[in-house]
C-alpha cells in the first residue's frame, strides 16, 4: 500500500506528461487527478491506522560504495504518516481546483495544449515530495529535496513565455542550491563520522557525536552542532528562511494552484520537516538549536514587516508563508517538534486555503492580482469571501483565550492552537528575543492579514470598473478543495492539540517516545533533559494572553487604517517615506545580493576567461610555441593538400594491419 | 587464452581498412554505403563487447581476458582488463554507434570521415585494454592522429589553429611521458603492467641541481605522467585547448572527445600515478585536489559568460573532470568510485549535450547564443531532451550526474574539508550557468525570425538520444550496476596504495585520524 501511495503520483506524472497524446488533454487530467485522490485516500488510511511502530520498506539498492551502503526505501513512522496526509490531501485538492483554475489561461492561444504538463508537473512534484517525505536515509532525502526544487523550477516557469517567470525560477533554483551546499556538506560529515547516512544509525550515534570534535574548514567544532548548523542552511534554502528567503516571493510567477501546494503546503515546509526529523540529532546540538530558533523568529517577524505593505495580493501571502515557516523552525529549535508539525499541519490547511482562495479572487477579477484595484467583492463572490475568513481567521489565531482550562482543547481557529503553542514553547525555552519577536509578529500577522481582507472584500470597488462588473463565483471544482480545506482550517487545531502539544500522555503515545527511548526510537527525540513541554503547560496567564492581545491590537490597526480611516495608509507612507520604501523593497535583498554575488560572479567569469585564459594561459603557451610557428605553418599547409591525411591513415593501418596478423597467428600456437 | 580483447580492439580498425581499401567513388550512393558500413561495424562492436561485459568478474581484482604474445623486438602484446578499465571499453563500444549516427549530414568525405572514426574506436580501446607500457604508448598517442584530423579537416572556420593548439598540447605531455617509460623500462626491466604495478619504484629522496626531491623518482615519474594526463583530462590551467578544439570540432568529433578521449586521462592516473607510483601521489595529492577544485570554480565561473554554446559545454566539462581528477587523489572508495562513476556518466551526458548543439547547428549553422530563443515553441521534444541533460548535468539526484559528484566530493571531505567546501560551491555555479543557457535559448518567446521555420527532432535523432537518456537514468536510479562491478578493483587500488604509503611514512596519522579529534 505504502508503495502505492509514492509511485501513483508518478505513474500519473508519466502517463500525464508522454501519453497526453494517445489519452487526450482530458485523459491525462483524469489520470493524474484520480491517482492522486487514490493516494491521498491510501493516506488517510495509513495515518489513522498506524500503531506507532516504525517500518522500514527496502525498495532497491541506491549509492553503494565501500561501507557506504544506501537503498531507495520507506520509512514509516508517525512524521511520515504526518507529512504522508498533508501532501497528498493538499495535492488532490489541488488538481481538483486546477481543472476551473487552469481552465481557459491567457497565456496560451487557443491551439497551444498546456494543461497535461501542467498536471504532469503537479504529480512529479507530488512523487519527489513523497520521497523525500518517506526516505530512510539522507541520500534518499536529497533525492526528494533537489526533485522538489526541479519541479519548483519548472512550474515557477510555467508560463515559459514571461521572461519574469523564466528568470524567477532560475532564482528559486540556484538560491536552493546554495542551500542543498550547506545541506550536502551536512551529509558528508555525517558519513564521515559515523560511517552511515541511514537514519537509524545516525541517530544512534548522536550521542557520541555531542562528544566528539571534527576539523572543518578553519576551526575544530562540536560534531553534532556542526552538523546541525549544515543541515539547517539546507533547510533555510528549502523553507525560504532569513538570507535565503528571496526566491519565495518571485515564485509568485508560477500559477496560483502552483503556489497553494508547493509555496506554501509542502516543499517550503521541507525544511521544517527535515529539523524534526533529525531531532535526534539537534537535541544534542544546543548552539544548532539556538541558532534555528533565532533564525526562525527573525524570519517570522522580517517577512512579516515587509508582508505590511505588499499590494500583489501573492506577494502578501507569499511573505505571510515564509512568516509562518519562521514561527515554526523558531518551534524546532526550542525543542518542541512536535508543535513545528503541528503548525506544519494546521499552516497546509490555511496557507493552501487562503492561496486557493487568492486565485478564485484573481479568476473573478480577470488576473488582476493588485489589491489596489479590488475592493467590495464579498457580495459578488461570498462564498470564497468566507473561506478566506476562514482562513484569515485561523492565520490571524482567533479562539477563545483559556478556552482550554474548561474544554481539556483551546477552543478557536486552527492556527489559535498551533500559533499559541509556538509561543509558549519558545518562552518556555527561555529564550525571551524569540518570545517577543514572535508576539510582534503575531500583531504584524494580524494586521497584514485583516488588510487584505479590507482590501479585497470591503470599500468601494477600485481599479477597472469592468472587471468588476463581470465578477463571478467560480466554478464547483474550485469551490469544493477551498471547502475541504475550510474545515481543515477551522477544525484541525481542536481535532489534534492533544496529540502534537496539549497532553502529555496522548502526545508520547502518538510519536511513539516511550519512557526512556533511545534516540530514533520514536518518530522523534525528546532529550531526557528537555522539559520545554512540561514547562510551557504552566506558563503564566501573560504569556498565554500576549499573542491574543497582539492578534486584537493588529487587527484593530487594520480596521483603522482601511476601513474607518483609508486615506490614513497614504499619509502615513507619506510622512515616513524612507520606512515605508524600506519595506515595500523587501529590505532591498534583492539588490544588495546582486551587487554582492551576481555581478561579482560575472564579472570575474569575464576576467578569468579573457585575462587568466585568454592572456596568461595562452599567452605563455603562444610564447613557447612562437619558436616553432613557422615549421607549424608548413605542416598546416600539408594537412590542407592532404598529404599528412594519407601519411596518418598509412601509418594508422599499418599498426592495424601489424597487430591483426599478431592477433591470428598467436592465437593459431 | 581467448582473443575477446583482440576482436574488440581490432574489429573497428579492420572494418575501417575495408572502407578504404574496397569503397570506390566519391557519389551519393558511396558516402551512404560508407555511412552505414560504419554504422554496421560498430554496432557489431558494441554486441561482442557486450560478452565482454558478461564475462567479466568483478569480485576478482586481477586482469581478466588476458592475452599475452611474443612482439616484435622482444616486445608483448599483452591486453586485459580489470575493474578500473572494464567499463571504459564498455561506454567506448556504446558510444561509437551514437556517435557514428551524429555524423549522418556530414556530406564532405563521408568515407574518410568514417574511417577516422572507426580507427579513433579501436586505438580508444586499446588504451584500456592495453597492459604492456609501450602497447599503452602507442594506442595513447596514435589516438592524437584521427581526432586531430577529424577536427583539422571537418571542423569549423579556425580549425587548424584549434587542431594545432590540440596537438601542441597533448603532443609536450607525450614526450615526457615516453621519457618516464624508459626510465621505467630501465628500473623494473619490463614493460609489462601488471609487473610494474607489483614494482616498487624508489622512492629515496636525492638532490637534482640543488634541490632535494622528495620522493625521488618516484616523484619524477610521477611528474612526466602527470605532464600528459593532466593535458588529457584537461586539469586547470592546462584546459585551454579544451574549449577551441571543442568549439572547431563537427558535432560527433566533439561527443568523441568529450565522451571517451578526456577518460584517458582519468584512466591513467588510476593505473600509472595511483597504482605505479602511490609515494609519489601521497606527496602531490594535495596539489592536485586543489588544482582541482580551483578548476571547479574557475570553469564554472569562466562558463558562466560564455556566448558560444559549445565553448559553454566545453568549460562545463572541465569543471566536471575536477570533481573526477579530485575523487581519484582522494584515494577512497567513495573517491576512486565517484571519479569513475562521473567519467562514465560524463560520457553519456556531455557526449548527449553536445549532441544536443548539433540538433540546432544542424538547422541554424551557429552555435551562438544569441541566436536563440523560445525554441520550445517550436521544438517540445527537444525542449524535454535538452532539460533532462541540463539536470544531469547539474547533477540531479536520480541522473547519473549526481552520484559521480556526491561520491567525489564524499571522498574527498574525509581528505580536505576545504577542498570538499570549494568544490562543493561547484553545484551552485553549475546550475547557475546550465540554466541560464538553456533559459536564453530554449525558453522564452519565439520572435527571431530566422527560428521560425525550425523543426523538432527527427526519428534519426531520437533514436540516438533515447540509448543515452536510458543509460542516465539507470545509472541515476540504480548506481550500485557500476559500483559493484568497479567496487572490488577500486578496493584492491586503494588497500595497495595505503600499505605502501604507510610503509614509506609509519608515522604519518591518515587524515581521517587528524581529522577526527
Amino acid at each position: 500500500m505504502e508503495q502505492i501511495i509514492l509511485f501513483a503520483p508518478l505513474v500519473g506524472a508519466l502517463i500525464g506528461g508522454f501519453g497526453w497524446k494517445l489519452i487526450g488533454e482530458k485523459g491525462a487530467l483524469l489520470v493524474t487527478t484520480g491517482l492522486l485522490f487514490l493516494a491521498a485516500l491510501l493516506s488517510w488510511v495509513t495515518f489513522l491506522t498506524f500503531d506507532g511502530t516504525t517500518r522500514h520498506i527496502e525498495i532497491l539498492r541506491f549509492i553503494s560504495s565501500g561501507s557506504l551502503d544506501t537503498y531507495w526505501a520507506f520509512r514509516l513512522d508517525r512524521l511520515t504518516s504526518i507529512m504522508l496526509i498533508v501532501v497528498t490531501t493538499v495535492s488532490a485538492l489541488v488538481h481538483l481546483y486546477s481543472w476551473g483554475y487552469m481552465a481557459h489561461d491567457e497565456n496560451w492561444t487557443h491551439d497551444e495544449p498546456y494543461k497535461a504538463r501542467f498536471f504532469a508537473y503537479l504529480s512529479f512534484f507530488t512523487f519527489a515530495m513523497l520521497a523525500l517525505v518517506t526516505s530512510d536515509n539522507l541520500v534518499q532525502m536529497f533525492f526528494g529535496w533537489e526533485g522538489v526544487g526541479v519541479a519548483s523550477y519548472l512550474l515557477i516557469g510555467f508560463y515559459y513565455k514571461k521572461p519574469s517567470a523564466n528568470a524567477a525560477a532560475i532564482k528559486a533554483f540556484v538560491v536552493n542550491r546554495v542551500g542543498d551546499f550547506g545541506f550536502a556538506l551536512g551529509i558528508f560529515a555525517l558519513f564521515f563520522l559515523t560511517d552511515s547516512i541511514s537514519f537509524d544509525t545516525v541517530f544512534h550515534h548522536a550521542p557520541d557525536l555531542a562528544k566528539t570534535n571534527i576539523t572543518f574548514l578553519w576551526t575544530q567544532w562540536n560534531a553534532a552542532n556542526l552538523i546541525g548548523v549544515l543541515l539547517f542552511v539546507g533547510a533555510s534554502g528549502k523553507s525560504a528562511q532569513l538570507f535565503l528567503h528571496t526566491w519565495l516571493p518571485d515564485a509568485m510567477e508560477g500559477p496560483t494552484p502552483v503556489s497553494a501546494l508547493i509555496h506554501a503546503a509542502t516543499m517550503v515546509t521541507a525544511g521544517v520537516f527535515l529539523v524534526c526529523r533529525m531531532s535526534p540529532l539537534y537535541e544534542f546540538a544546543p548552539a544548532a538549536k539556538e541558532l534555528v530558533l533565532v533564525m526562525g523568529a527573525s524570519t517570522a517577524c522580517f517577512a512579516a514587516t515587509v508582508g505590511l505593505v505588499q499590494n500583489d495580493i501573492k506577494r502578501v501571502i507569499a511573505y505571510s508563508t515564509c512568516s509562518q515557516l519562521g514561527y515554526m523552525f523558531a518551534a524546532a529549535g526550542a525543542g518542541v517538534y512536535g508543535v513545528a508539525m503541528f503548525h506544519l499541519l494546521t499552516h497546509a490547511a490555511f496557507k493552501a486555503l487562503l492561496f486557493l482562495c487568492a486565485g478564485s479572487v484573481i479568476t473573478a477579477m480577470h488576473h488582476e492580482q493588485d489589491m489596489r484595484n479590488y475592493g467590495g467583492l464579498r457580495k459578488k463572490i461570498p462564498f470564497t469571501f468566507w473561506m478566506m475568513m476562514f482562513g484569515t481567521l485561523a492565520i490571524t489565531g482567533v479562539g477563545i483565550p483559556f478556552s482550554k482550562d474548561f474544554f481539556g482543547i483551546p477552543i478557536g481557529f486552527a492556527g489559535f492552537d498551533s500559533k499559541d503553542a509556538i509561543i509558549e514553547g519558545t518562552w518556555a525555552s527561555g529564550s525571551m528575543y524569540g518570545f517577543w519577536l514572535l508576539v510582534i509578529a503575531a500583531a504584524f500577522t494580524a494586521f497584514y492579514s485583516w488588510r487584505l481582507i479590507f482590501m479585497t472584500f470591503y470599500g468601494p470597488e477600485k481599479g477597472d470598473h469592468h472587471a468588476h462588473e463581470h465578477a463571478k463565483e467560480s466554478p464547483l471544482v474550485m469551490l469544493i478543495p477551498l471547502g475541504v480545506l475550510g474545515f481543515g482550517a477551522v477544525f484541525a487545531g481542536m481535532i489534534w492539540y492533544n496529540s502534537f502539544f496539549g497532553n502529555e500522555a496522548i502526545m508520547s503515545h502518538f510519536f511513539a517516545l516511550g519512557e526512556h527511548a533511545a534516540p530514533g526510537q520514536g518518530a522523534i527525540f525528546i532529550a531526557p533533559s528537555n522539559h520545554v513541554i512540561e514547562t510551557a503547560h504552566h506558563a503564566p496567564v501573560w504569556v498565554g494572553l500576549s499573542p491574543f492581545v497582539a492578534m486584537l491590537l493588529g487587527f484593530g490597526a487594520a480596521w483603522v487604517m482601511y476601513i474607518a480611516k483609508p486615506d490614513l495608509p497614504a499619509r502615513m507612507a507619506a510622512a515616513n517615506r524612507p520606512l515605508y520604501e524600506f519595506l515595500l523593497n523587501k529590505w532591498y535583498f534583492d539588490e544588495i545580493y546582486g551587487f554582492l554575488f551576481v555581478r561579482p560572479a560575472m564579472a570575474l567569469g569575464r576576467l578569468l576567461w579573457k585575462q587568466g585564459d585568454g592572456e596568461v594561459i595562452d599567452g605563455s603557451i603562444n610564447g613557447v610555441a612562437m619558436g616553432i610557428v613557422p615549421w607549424f605553418t608548413r605542416l598546416a599547409g600539408r594537412a590542407q593538400s592532404g598529404y599528412l591525411f594519407h601519411y596518418a591513415f598509412a601509418m594508422v593501418i599499418g599498426i592495424g594491419v601489424l597487430m591483426t596478423w599478431m592477433t591470428l597467428t598467436g592465437g593459431a600456437h | 587464452m581467448s582473443n575477446l580483447l583482440s576482436l574488440i580492439t581490432f574489429i573497428p580498425l579492420v572494418g575501417a581498412a575495408i572502407l578504404a581499401l574496397f569503397l570506390r567513388g566519391g557519389d551519393a550512393a558511396a558516402a551512404r554505403n560508407a555511412r552505414w558500413f560504419a554504422l554496421a561495424v560498430s554496432v557489431i562492436t558494441f554486441l561482442v563487447s557486450l560478452k565482454l561485459l558478461w564475462g567479466f568478474n568483478p569480485a576478482d581484482t586481477g586482469f581478466q581476458f588476458v592475452e599475452d604474445r611474443p612482439w616484435i623486438l622482444g616486445l608483448h602484446y599483452k591486453m586485459g582488463v580489470d575493474g578500473l578499465s572494464v567499463l571504459f571499453v564498455m561506454l567506448t563500444t556504446a558510444l561509437m554507434p551514437l556517435t557514428i549516427g551524429a555524423c549522418w549530414s556530414v556530406e564532405t568525405r563521408v568515407k574518410e570521415y568514417m574511417i577516422a572514426f572507426l580507427a579513433l574506436e579501436s586505438l580508444m580501446i586499446g588504451v584500456f585494454t592495453a597492459l604492456d607500457l609501450v602497447l599503452f604508448y602507442v594506442f595513447f598517442e596514435a589516438g592524437l592522429i584521427p581526432m586531430f584530423l577529424i577536427i583539422g579537416i571537418w571542423g569549423g572556420k579556425r580549425r587548424i589553429y584549434a587542431a594545432f593548439k590540440f596537438f601542441l598540447y597533448t603532443f609536450l605531455g607525450s614526450v615526457l611521458m615516453l621519457v618516464a617509460m624508459i626510465t621505467m623500462y630501465v628500473q623494473a626491466g619490463t614493460t609489462d603492467i601488471p609487473t610494474l604495478l607489483q614494482f616498487h619504484f624508489s622512492a629515496g629522496p636525492f638532490h637534482l641541481l640543488g634541490w632535494q626531491i622528495a620522493g625521488g623518482v618516484q616523484t619524477l615519474l610521477w611528474l612526466a605522467f602527470f605532464a600528459s594526463f593532466a593535458v588529457k583530462m584537461p586539469m586547470w590551467p592546462v584546459h585551454t585547448w579544451l574549449p577551441d578544439a571543442h568549439v572547431e570540432a563537427p558535432t560527433a568529433g566533439s561527443v568523441v572527445l568529450a565522451a571517451i578521449l578526456l577518460k584517458m586521462g582519468g584512466y591513467g592516473f588510476l593505473r600509472f600515478s595511483i597504482g605505479m607510483f602511490p609515494i609519489a601521489s601521497h606527496l602531490l595529492a594535495p596539489l592536485v585536489v586543489w588544482m582541482s577544485a580551483i578548476a571547479i570554480v574557475y570553469t564554472s565561473l569562466v562558463a558562466l559568460v560564455q556566448e558560444d554554446m559549445k565553448k559553454l559545454i566545453a568549460y562545463s566539462s572541465v569543471a566536471h573532470m575536477g570533481y573526477v581528477t579530485m575523487g581519484i587523489f582522494a584515494v577512497n572508495q567513495q573517491g576512486v568510485d565517484g571519479a569513475i562513476f562521473q567519467m562514465l556518466s560524463h560520457g553519456f551526458v556531455s557526449g548527449a549535450l553536445f549532441l544536443c548543439v548539433g540538433v540546432i547547428y544542424d538547422r541554424m549553422h551557429t552555435r551562438e547564443i544569441a541566436a536563440y530563443g523560445g525554441l520550445v515553441n517550436r521544438m517540445p521534444a527537444y525542449a524535454v531532451v535538452f532539460m533532462f541533460f541540463t539536470m544531469a548535468n547539474v547533477g540531479l539526484p536520480g541522473t547519473s550526474g549526481f552520484v559521480g559528484e556526491f561520491l567525489t566530493l564524499m571522498g574527498i571531505f574525509q581528505v580536505n574539508t576545504w577542498v570538499a567546501a570549494v568544490a562543493a560551491s561547484g553545484v551552485i555555479l553549475s546550475a547557475s550557468y546550465a540554466l541560464y543557457l538553456y533559459r536564453r535559448v530554449v525558453v522564452g518567446d519565439l520572435v527571431k525570425e530566422a527560428l521560425k521555420s525550425i523543426t523538432d527532432m527527427n526519428l534519426r535523432e531520437k533514436v540516438i538520444f533515447a540509448p543515452l537518456v536510458a543509460m542516465t537514468l539507470l545509472l541515476g536510479v540504480y548506481p550500485s550496476a557500476v559500483t559493484d562491478i568497479i567496487g572490488p578493483s577500486v578496493k584492491a587500488l586503494v588497500t595497495h596504495y595505503d600499505t605502501q604509503v604507510a610503509a614509506a611514512f609509519p608515522t604519518t596519522k591518515t587524515a581521517t585520524q587528524l581529522a577526527k579529534n
